[in-house]
């Protein structure tokens, strides 16, 4: 294992001396992060970062299969149009968490930001994850075209929501679990609430027992067939905005 | 050169700010070492500061800033304003030689005081008197920009990155209560020195990362009071707008506030209603005022701090406390480079304001 101190080191100069170092060990720890951008950018698989800090906006952009642990909070747009791989984040994330995501999973201990998920896809096997044990600002999965969202919605305090408004606006795929029932005035027009299965508990369960045992909590007391489940009311609703005759 | 309004200017941008509310002053290092971080949300056409509590032994006097094309109008600018105002100290202000900061305008400072109180036979009070010919010489004279008017504060600016410029205007020399720092990203203009961030009026400064689409809508509604959008760029009119509301119409800061972002009219429809009656009668009073695109902006005031975002957070910012003081900038590692393990961080929700005061005064 490796350690590499990113004091004052010019994000650039960062990321190349990770390329640099991946060629001969796969695990390094970053220590004193201070804002550095695209830290893990098209990181493949077996690389483990453990990063010690604030690291900067686009961190995991375009990765493609590493493992990124975060002890501290996310900047905006992690996980932004990444491709496969895990990001654990001990701390909260900012605004557009999982841009455009294409594959893989972004565990959040805490909070994230406004546009979380936006415009998230999904093909075949390729299905990208988040999951945040906090709370969500507004926008969450807007435009979202595939894969999942849960939001475990813990230490609320009172008066606090599990999400803002404009959720789901524009979706068209994918869906969204929320912890408990939200007002309707919520969600965009494209979003609609639908009975959860069997299977949607399964699923809750595998991720959230992963959230359980990362973040070391016990959430015995969760009600999996309490959360509310969401998906979009056309998964194709733009078909003939462009070819009407 | 196409100065700013003549071009189109899209642009991302850095704002950092910090307040001890206990009135400490403290040295311009620590913000220069906040917006440095965030270097790469520049582009080195712009960067500049706005210092709280800098000129104690002038604390009654208005500093004006003014950068001026050539002596001649420097000339003309000093004879004028010689006429209106008393000028208890003029000079040049100290500047450091830093290769990067090139093509400098002549920059200097002078402390003043009304000479009497009527314009056309009005008798005002002496921050109107100033405002107004501080509007007028920017719009008059060619050549020649007041770029700081406040009172025991001050705008440092220019073409550069903010970290240059910080150490061009030599500002781990000043101290003060309270910092903010701008960083630009003007992609389609020449850029110019006073172009840069922070506007100020009086004592108002305002940074601001984002673009305002109400532009023009708000522009007719300021000037209808006498004031005059000299640059044509956005940022301006937020100075205008607050100067406006809260020290002509009086307008306690937290509405103001909803003046400019105020809350959809579905959300009002949701509220008790005392709250409708009032929120609705300050979006039909100041429906130009209302601020409307993306943007996060810093304020600077004599009582204070306020940072705001657009009601639906197009841009960022994050806020910390530790002790007495508070932070704002649009990255978290911006704070914590300069605040180790912070009291509380969080992000302020779209249209949620930041409020740091200075202890004892109201908002």
């Amino acid at each position: 294992m490796k350690t590499i101190d990113a004091l004052n080191v010019y994000y650039r100069d960062l990321n190349s001396s990770i390329d640099e170092v991946v060629k001969t060990d796969k695990t390094i720890n970053l220590k004193n992060v201070f804002g550095q951008r695209y830290i893990g950018r098209g990181l493949p698989e077996n690389v483990k970062l453990k990063i010690y800090g604030t690291p900067g906006n686009d961190m995991a952009a375009y990765m493609d299969g590493a493992e990124l642990e975060i002890f501290g909070n996310g900047q905006d747009a992690v996980g932004n149009t990444m491709n496969c791989g895990r990001v654990i984040v001990h701390g909260s994330c900012g605004d557009t968490l999982g841009y455009a995501m294409r594959g893989g999973e972004i565990y959040v201990e805490g909070d994230v930001g406004y546009r979380v998920g936006i415009h998230m896809k999904e093909y075949k096997e390729m299905k990208p994850i988040i999951v945040a044990g906090g709370k969500a600002g507004e926008f969450l999965g807007e435009y979202m075209a595939g894969g999942a969202i849960i939001l475990l919605g813990l230490n609320l305090s009172k008066g606090e929501n599990i999400t803002g408004r404009f959720c789901g606006t524009g979706m068209h795929g994918g869906v969204i679990y929320l912890n408990g029932n939200e007002d309707k005035y919520k969600f965009g027009k494209e979003a609609v609430k639908v009975d959860i299965t069997n299977e949607d508990i399964l699923f809750l369960k595998k991720h959230i027992g992963f959230y359980e045992k990362t973040f070391q909590k016990d959430l015995n007391h969760l009600k999996l067939e309490s959360f509310s489940k969401y998906a979009a009311v056309n998964k194709n609703p733009y078909s003939n905005m462009y070819c009407t005759y | 050169m196409l100065k700013e309004g003549e071009l189109r200017i899209p642009s991302g941008c850095a704002i950092s700010g910090i307040i001890d509310k206990e009135s400490k002053r403290f040295c311009g290092e620590e913000i220069i070492k906040s917006i440095a971080l965030m270097h790469d949300r520049s582009n080195g056409l712009g960067g500049g500061f706005a210092a709280y509590g800098i000129y104690p032994q002038y604390k009654d006097l208005y500093a004006l800033h003014i950068f001026y094309d050539n002596l001649s109008v420097k000339m003309q600018t000093e004879d004028f304003i010689s006429k209106y105002f008393e000028i208890e100290s003029a000079g040049t202000i100290p500047t450091r030689s830093v290769p990067s900061v090139k093509n400098k305008p002549l920059i200097w400072r002078y402390f003043v005081h009304p000479k009497n109180y009527t314009v056309k036979g009005d008798i005002i009070d002496d921050d109107e008197f100033t405002s107004r010919y501080v509007i007028k010489i920017n719009k008059e004279f060619k050549g020649v920009y007041i770029f700081s008017s406040g009172k025991n504060m001050g705008t440092f600016k220019g073409v550069g990155y903010p970290e240059d410029i910080g150490e061009f205007f030599m500002l781990d020399t000043y101290e003060a209560y309270m910092w903010t720092a701008h960083g630009r990203f003007p992609t389609n203009t020449p850029g110019w020195w006073g172009g840069a961030h922070p506007f100020t009026m009086l004592n108002w400064s305002v940074i601001h990362n984002g673009e305002i689409s109400s532009y023009d809508a708000n522009r007719r509604f300021v000037e209808m009071y006498g004031y005059k959008c000299t640059l044509q760029t956005d940022t301006e009119v937020i100075t205008y707008l607050f100067d406006l509301l809260v020290r002509k119409h009086n307008i306690p800061i937290e509405k103001a506030i909803k003046v400019v972002a105020a809350p959809f009219w579905d959300d009002i429809e949701r509220e008790s209603k005392e709250l409708q009656n009032e929120l609705k009668s300050i979006r039909s009073v100041y429906a130009s005022a209302l601020i409307n695109g993306p943007f996060s902006i810093i304020l600077g005031y004599e009582k204070g701090m306020i940072a705001l975002n657009d009601r639906i957070k197009l841009r960022s910012l994050v806020a910390a406390e530790k002790g007495n003081r508070t932070y704002v900038a649009s990255e978290e590692s911006a704070i914590r480079i300069i605040c180790d393990s912070p009291d509380r961080v969080w992000s302020p929700k779209g249209g949620e304001p930041v409020i740091a005061l200075l202890e004892g005064e109201q908002k």
